[in-house]
């Protein structure tokens, strides 16, 4: 299959650390990708280097043949790489639908003049971003919440919410922050759901997770971080083998 | 399985909103036949200061940009009008955008380099710009500003053949602008450029993250501020007749900023802010000279009672009911 996201040599230093360490591998079009890693393994800094809140020290990142590299996430955003944060980032105090509507931003074109003298262009735009924002909230189960403030939901919810707002940005490649995080069990179990649904509309995922039994169920292929560096790569069956992954995550006898 | 939540409260708030804007007008047309000609001058003041809390509001209120050097652009705005009109008598309603575009590009040229800064740096930077504006204005730059006299004889504005001369007339002037400008950037706050600001506002990492160019949101909202405290400050220069450094200090953009962060970011609220700030100093009078003790004390009890401000925008409502409902969750079990 083609790679959608190549990643060759990427390597980002905080002053005297080196957060990601020369790294590469490549994802599929159409896959799930896992990274995976102990504590402050690089990932969400990798996460940021492809997302364009950090430029990275050396190394390309292509994406379909694009380079992301001196990218400012907006752009990154428009080129089709979505991203939820892994501290949840929604803005609180506007309605569930308005911030899947903000996901829509970019691809809408009113201008403020159009805006402030309401162009019938401009209108049927904003019909047509309110339908699909409200089509993104009941694909993540959240239609019923439409009116309420995002701050008032629950911690599962508003991982969905920014899920929708990411799948509201029409993107190619999503990448989910710990997607998993601070979920019980039975709201882990729809996550695994809605990211099979969200690939099988066509939409690549990658996302970090520390929830093993998550990863090992959804993802088709992993990279393992340590310290910055990949220690490996391979399908979940053999990540679950590998006799260095095992000791980055349970140590040295 | 989905409730269909929210689209009639919308519409009922509609059913209110309608009859009470008509009272409102009714009530706004009426009021200066009531009114002596000293109450009728203040009430154009306010309204003036409306429009520049109204314009500030765009900036500070919704993209949460904190700018306390809003009097610079006011200023740019009126003695642009000032200068073309006495110099080369071009007529001031023509001039209002003029001076406008002139302001806007002000703001722009400043902000570029600075619209990065966060929060209370660039608050500084602000105040700065409206201390070198002021300071120029009264070293006289190209022999164009009058110093420290300022300017004279500026001429009255023309509607229709009517000369815009008494109290009164600039009340309707005023006014009306406040209610085209309230009518404009409410539209303006429901579209797709009103969101992106708010977004800004609430988590600008986040805003950019999900695909906002937030550098050119903010530099846009800061445009557009500047450019309608421009043409405010057309209408004060044709109101006064004669304008002069002192009357945009940065006293005047610390009275702008309260108002606006008294008034909470609505709009609603950016002219009530407008009515306590520069209104009810003209009401307290005999007590001028404990106002800022009052100020102060009511913007710490605020601080304190009420962070968000007075009237803070309403949530943003949409009409989904043209959507047909029910498709099923992706998540929801088998």
């Amino acid at each position: 299959m083609k790679p959608l996201l190549r990643l060759t040599n990427v390597t980002k230093r905080f002053g005297g650390l080196i957060a990601v360490n020369e790294v590469s591998f490549s994802a599929d079009e159409g896959g799930i990708t896992g990274i995976i890693g102990p504590n402050g393994a690089g990932k969400t800094t990798l996460f940021n280097l492809l997302t364009g809140n950090y430029a990275p020290d050396g190394g390309d990142i292509l994406f379909r043949d694009v380079s992301l590299v001196g990218r400012k996430p907006h752009e990154i955003v428009a080129l089709g790489v979505a991203r939820t944060f892994q501290s949840i980032r929604l803005f609180s105090s506007m309605s569930v639908l308005e911030n899947a509507l903000a996901g829509r931003h970019c691809r809408m074109r009113a201008g403020l003049l159009s805006s402030m003298f309401g162009s019938a262009a401009q209108r049927r735009e904003e019909r047509a971003a309110v339908e699909r924002a409200v089509r993104e909230l009941e694909f993540t189960g959240l239609a019923e919440f439409l009116n309420d403030k995002a701050g008032s939901l629950s911690y599962g919810n508003r991982r969905l919410l920014e899920i929708a707002r990411a799948l509201a940005s029409d993107p190619i490649l999503i990448a989910l922050d710990e997607p998993a995080g601070s979920m019980n069990q039975p709201e882990t179990e729809v996550l695994v759901r809605l990211i099979r649904a969200v690939r099988d509309r066509g939409i690549s995922v990658m996302l970090i997770e520390h929830d093993m039994g998550l990863v090992m169920q959804v993802c088709e292929k992993l990279i393992v971080l340590e310290y910055g560096i990949k220690i490996a790569e391979g399908s979940p069956a053999e990540i679950r083998g590998n006799p260095r992954v095992i000791e980055a995550y349970l140590g040295q006898d | 399985m989905l409730k269909r939540s929210g689209t009639t409260s919308g519409t009922i708030l509609q059913r209110v909103k309608f009859p009470a804007l008509v009272a409102l007008t009714a009530l706004a047309a009426g009021l200066p036949l009531t009114l002596n000609p000293y109450w009728t001058a203040v009430f154009v003041s306010i309204g003036l200061g409306a429009l520049l809390s109204l314009s500030l509001n765009v900036i500070l209120g919704r993209a949460g940009i904190f700018n306390m050097g809003h009097a610079a652009f006011y200023a740019v705005g009126a003695y642009v009008t000032a200068i073309l009109n006495t110099r080369f008598q071009v007529p001031v309603l023509w001039l209002l955008p003029v001076a406008g575009a002139a302001s806007g590009l002000c703001a722009l040229l400043v902000a570029r380099p600075i619209i990065h800064l966060r929060g209370d740096y660039l608050l500084i930077v602000t105040v700065g710009i409206v201390e070198i504006v002021r300071i120029a204005l009264i070293n006289d730059v190209g022999g164009l500003t009058g110093g420290a006299n300022g300017i004279f004889g500026i001429a009255r504005p023309e509607i229709f053949g009517i000369r815009i001369r008494r109290d009164i007339q600039f009340y309707y002037l005023v006014w009306g602008a406040v209610a085209l400008t309230v009518a404009l950037f409410s539209r303006l706050d429901r579209s797709r450029v009103g969101r992106a600001l708010s977004c800004i506002k609430e988590d600008d990492t986040a805003a950019e993250g999900c695909g906002i160019d937030v550098a050119r949101y903010k530099l846009l909202a800061f445009g557009l501020g500047a450019f309608w405290a421009g043409m405010a400050g057309a209408l004060f220069a044709a109101k006064m007749t004669i304008i002069s450094p002192g009357s945009f200090t940065f006293w005047d953009s610390v009275l702008l900023f309260a108002a606006v962060t008294l008034g909470g970011g609505s709009q609603t609220g950016a002219v009530l802010g407008a009515f306590l700030v520069f209104g009810l100093p003209e009401i307290f009078r005999d007590f001028a000279s404990a106002r800022m003790l009052v100020f102060g004390l009511a913007l710490m009890a605020m601080m304190v009672v009420r962070p968000q401000g007075l009237l803070p925008p309403a949530l943003r409502r949409y009409d989904t009911r043209f959507i047909t409902r029910g498709e099923r969750a992706a998540g929801d079990g088998e």
